[in-house]
């Protein structure tokens, strides 16, 4: 009896094995990259997620794509030209372009794509992008009718893009998904079931091949696509990894090659034992808590100035994170195009002695002391990073006599109450849209109070910011944007802390791989070595 | 019987109406709303995105919108998986949670009971200790500490099984989780099958069996177990909603597609629509795991008349 159990294992576990040997042998040339996060859709239209940007960037392409640095390059449009005043765009297409069903591309498809973007109808998450298009903010509030915005097609493959101002990043902005082409045929046909398998059509270097909710997408190369002789890898599997320990066992079991987080409390063990593997690298983003600026005693500058200087931000990188993040005195991130930075808040040359002497003296002035301390309450959101810098912040804080509660909450929560108003300081992020520093301090500008939590509000900011859209001189640009963070870092809206970074686990096998600040891998771009 | 039968079902459906009723409201009245996320969008974006679900409409229209909406069999589309209807959602996810519990339920049953009697025949000997020890551990090491344990020895120092993934139910894939999901399972069947068993092996009727020189085997088969196995069967039903609803970690670690996960993401995105899907869903089912218990209950019970 007990034998036979035995022997029953035993062949149990060898047939298992040999299944597992089976399917490694035959995915040679099979990609399975983990995404902390499910794409909300596949229409390039409807998604506004870092994560669902990998997927949808390997199924279509756009009048520019990213190249595997993540810099912006010719894509369905061959080549380009600009009027001298910078705001009129005439793009060349492409005529060896076609859409998986057959259909060729043409300048038709990529007037259509933009004008449904910014129609109100769509509900594009990012349709705001767009705004810097002739007549784009107007249609989708509703004023103006789509077929009023400023792109036409003079020809099948001649694309003009007007603007309302020189926009330096536009080349970039066009291959972010919300401004593709779309196969207007097969949208016009089916409406909104367009994205269904049965009817989805795009150009890019993978076919849509299959999508189990929860588990994983299915994407195959496109032999038709115009690049494919340079496309090297057949079957891409996007596999869903919400959980990042799960995600390293299965990297580590060779079930996925690549995946794009890391469990961070593991740091330790992977520098140690997955060095080669684990890819850390600077990226377009900033970590900061925001004051409530209509809330006493946040609308006074010394509170908020003392504070920031309390924090110590090197102690919080190195001691607590231990990711490779960079301390952050500033806003925009280090690393972005046109522009020349990181500004650093001027407290940030003095030592730590000498910060919080001054920020006693700060608070002092502004009547906070030891018969009198200062009360905050930090809000984030559930996270344990999250946490651990909030109860960091409130013991550096109270090295100046100033006590603290802590707040957290579930994401949705958290950022209800932001735009309501209802925080004193509260954690916030800002990841970049496009390459430019303008995406970042746009956050603090009166104009998109939604996301300028603090309600900050200087004309002088406001002014350089206006001053900045027209000046068509690139480095004239960058200084009076230089010139706007400045002003608004010493008003001290918020508290800068650090600089994110990316963390991406790479298989050795994975060649082609190029770490670069937005994060941006194509899969075409990559190969897997025997 | 079969008037039985169809009576508890016609008194669901009011228990469903309130539960949606319910949810229904409890969802909106918790802060936060579908948009709101780590990426803010501008005010007039949003306005947009509630016009086109219809969430700038007065929350009662929105409630007999709903509601005629899943009288005709409409769950309404997800809020967060744009691609898809919330009947889609359910319907792949199902199979993927049904396979799974249905598995873990089997194993855990034939386990639990043979273990049980097993224990209760061997009433404080080594044997009972050895079984009820391991009892007690199942019961007590929750499955996010047994998961990844299995993973690691089975699925990246052995590498004899995949450690995440789907793959259609493939058997390999299913090993670990149901594994997973079986363990406390087979703790409490067994911990419940000794209990009863040893109270069944003291009755008359065991004694009246053995006096007439029955053989052993015949005595727990016949005799025994029927008594001996109600509460397992009273168990079952709360059980199996339990593991078909509540196999989340499991999903989770494992990277499965199930619809557990669906219920808490769903909740935490705000993705009304989702939740109220799942929700319904979980309650019909509840409500029939009951009835098939009830009925089973009479089947084994010659004490228990249908009324």
């Amino acid at each position: 009896m007990t034998n036979r159990w035995i022997r029953t294992a035993l062949a149990m576990i060898a047939t298992l094995a040999a299944l597992l040997i089976a399917t490694e042998a035959a995915g040679a040339s099979t990609l399975h990259r983990g995404t902390s996060g499910e794409p909300g859709s596949l229409d390039p239209e409807l998604i506004s997620g870092t994560w669902e940007v990998i997927v949808v960037e390997d199924l279509f392409l756009g009048l520019t794509t990213d190249n595997a640095h993540g810099d912006a390059v010719p894509g369905l449009a061959k080549s380009w030209t600009v009027s001298p005043d910078k705001t009129r765009y005439t793009f060349k297409l492409r005529d060896d372009v076609r859409w998986t069903n057959g259909t060729p591309v043409t300048a038709q498809d990529a007037v259509f794509g933009l004008r449904r973007a910014v129609d109100p109808k769509t509900a594009a998450p990012m349709a705001s992008l767009l705004n810097v298009i002739r007549n784009a903010a107007a249609i989708n509030v509703g004023k103006m009718p789509p077929d009023k915005l400023g792109v036409s097609a003079p020809d099948a493959h001649t694309v003009v893009i007007d603007l309302v101002s020189p926009t330096p990043y536009f080349i970039d902005l066009l291959s972010n998904p919300v401004s593709y082409p779309l196969p207007k045929h097969v949208v016009e046909k089916y409406g909104k079931d367009w994205i269904k398998p049965a009817h989805i059509a795009t150009d890019g270097p993978y076919k849509f091949a299959e999508w189990v909710p929860q588990s994983h997408i299915h994407a195959v190369k496109n032999p038709d696509f115009y690049d494919a002789k340079d496309v090297q890898i057949d079957d891409v599997y996007y596999e869903l990894t919400e959980d990042r320990s799960a995600a390293l066992r299965r990297f580590r079991a060779g079930e996925l090659d690549i995946n794009n987080d890391i469990p961070i409390d593991q740091i330790t063990w992977l520098r140690k034992n997955m060095a080669d593997e684990l890819h850390i690298a600077p990226y377009l983003g900033t970590y900061y808590y925001v004051y409530n600026m209509t809330k006493p005693p946040f609308n006074d500058k010394r509170v908020r100035v003392a504070l920031s200087m309390l924090v110590d931000r090197e102690t919080i990188t190195d001691k607590i994170l231990r990711t490779g993040e960079k301390p952050a005195y500033g806003l925009v991130p280090p690393n972005i195009a046109h522009y020349d930075g990181p500004v650093k808040a001027s407290f940030a040359m003095l030592d730590k002695a000498e910060r919080l002497k001054r920020a006693r003296q700060l608070l002092s002035d502004a009547g906070y002391g030891p018969g009198h301390p200062l009360h905050v309450t930090i809000r984030y959101n559930t996270s344990e990073n999250h946490k651990k810098i909030a109860t960091a912040v409130s013991a550096m804080w109270k090295r100046a006599g100033v006590q603290t509660d802590l707040l957290n909450a579930d994401v949705t929560v958290h950022y209800a109450a932001l735009r309501e108003g209802d925080f004193e300081v509260a954690r916030a992020s800002w990841i970049a849209d496009y390459n430019d520093p303008q995406d970042f301090l746009l956050v603090l500008s009166a104009k998109s109070s939604a996301l300028n939590y603090s309600r900050y509000h200087n004309p002088i900011y406001n002014r350089y910011l206006d001053e900045a859209a027209h000046e068509i001189d690139l480095k004239k640009r960058a200084a009076i944007l230089r010139k706007a963070e400045i002003t608004a870092i010493e008003d001290a809206p918020i508290l800068p802390i650090y600089y994110y970074v990316s963390k991406n686990l790479v298989a050795k096998r994975v060649k082609g791989w190029v770490d670069n600040p937005e994060n941006i891998h194509p899969t075409r771009y990559l190969s897997l070595q025997p | 019987m079969i008037g039985y039968f169809l009576r508890r079902l016609a008194s669901a459906i009011p228990t469903l109406l309130a539960i949606i009723t319910i949810a229904f409201f409890m969802m909106r009245l918790a802060p936060g709303g579908p948009f709101d996320s780590e990426r803010r969008l501008p005010p007039e974006v949003e306005a947009n995105l509630e016009k086109a679900y219809h969430l700038n409409e007065p929350l009662i229209a929105q409630y007999w919108d709903y509601l005629s909406g899943v009288l005709h069999g409409d769950f309404g589309p997800s809020f967060r998986y744009k691609d898809f209807t919330v009947t889609e959602l359910i319907r792949s996810g199902f199979p993927v949670s049904l396979k799974l519990g249905l598995s873990a339920m089997v194993i855990a049953l034939i386990l639990g009971v043979a273990f049980g009697t097993y224990a209760a025949l061997k009433q404080n000997r080594l044997g009972d200790h050895a079984v009820m020890g391991l009892a007690v551990t199942g019961i007590a090491v929750p499955n996010y500490v047994v998961a990844p344990l299995l993973t690691l020895f089975l699925g990246i120092y052995l590498r004899l099984l995949p450690v995440g993934g789907w793959n259609d139910g493939a058997l390999a894939n299913m090993v670990l989780p149901v594994t997973t999901l079986a363990l406390p399972l087979i703790a409490y069947i067994t911990r419940l099958t000794r209990g009863s068993m040893i109270e069944v092996l003291r009755a008359n009727y065991i004694r009246t069996a053995r006096a007439k020189g029955l053989p052993t085997r015949v005595i727990i088969w016949r005799h025994a177990l029927p008594a001996a196995i109600l509460p397992v069967v009273t168990f079952l039903g709360p059980a199996t909603a339990a593991v078909l609803t509540g196999s989340l970690v499991v999903e989770q670690i494992f990277g499965l597609p199930g619809i557990g996960r669906y219920f808490v993401q769903g909740a935490l995105n705000r993705d009304y629509t989702l939740v109220m899907g799942v929700v319904i869903f979980y309650a019909a089912l509840i409500i029939l795991l009951n009835l098939v218990v009830d009925i089973v209950y009479a089947m084994l019970d010659p004490k228990v008349r249908y009324r």
